[in-house]
């Protein structure tokens, strides 16, 4: 399953409902501001790396650019343009969005 | 892959009408197939004919009506929510008795029975929204 977050781990607790519900072999997607949940000194931070060894974490790159927040990703994190969401989406039979 | 697309937030407020739109792009550039976008809530607002954004920025409603005419996309506006926030096509301003309409070309109005159709029909349903 895919799972997609849109909302900044400062702003909601969406970042953090997911991460309680992800399964290994699921993934998670941060987009617009969730982006923020991929960077280094986050309250998010420790929970998306407890996650990250069975759940692949991906990021979309142009909303973290568009935050000037290229070159603050946690590492093992996997960048990802709009055709990578695309792909994500084809390749998980399921996707939650977490709004 | 057939995929459907379910948007709950108007144009510029947020986000998820313009991450929608560049997924939407990004899927027909990979050859899929977008069964159909479905607005729902605030994402009736995408449909007004009469936004006029500022020329040096996107314009929302323009750039939908253009991808659903280049890709023959089906876009539904639901229909409770449109009445609601006095979106109308001519049909519905003559039967509410209003003297224009003011949807977009490529949107129709209809139920949210077509929502329920796309999630059945296709392979994948995306939601953006707030």
């Amino acid at each position: 399953m895919l799972h997609i977050v849109n909302k900044s781990p400062s702003d909601r607790n969406s970042v953090d409902t997911c991460l309680g519900h992800v399964k290994p072999g699921s993934a998670v997607l941060f987009i617009e501001d969730a982006v923020y949940a991929a960077t280094k000194g986050t309250v998010a931070e420790a929970k998306v790396k407890a996650v990250m060894p069975g759940v692949a974490v991906y990021v979309l790159e142009p909303d973290l650019n568009a935050r000037g927040m290229q070159g603050r990703v946690l590492d093992g994190v996997k960048l990802v343009d709009y055709g990578g969401f695309v792909d994500l989406v084809t390749e998980h039979s399921t996707c939650q969005s977490w709004l | 892959m057939k995929i459907g697309i379910l948007v709950n937030e108007g144009p510029y407020q947020h986000q998820a009408s313009d991450s929608a739109y560049m997924f939407a792009k990004a899927a027909i550039a990979k050859g899929h197939e977008i069964f159909r976008v479905f607005f729902y809530h605030d994402g009736v607002n995408n449909a007004s004919r009469l936004t006029a954004p500022p020329t040096d920025d996107r314009n929302v409603v323009n750039r939908w009506s253009q991808l659903a005419q280049d890709h023959n996309i089906d876009m539904v506006v639901c229909i409770a929510a449109a009445q609601r926030r006095g979106m109308m096509d001519d049909n519905e301003a003559k039967r509410q008795g209003k003297d224009a309409s003011n949807i977009a070309p490529a949107f129709r109005i209809s139920g949210l029975g077509q929502l329920v159709e796309a999630g059945i029909q296709c392979d994948r349903l995306v939601t953006f929204g707030d």
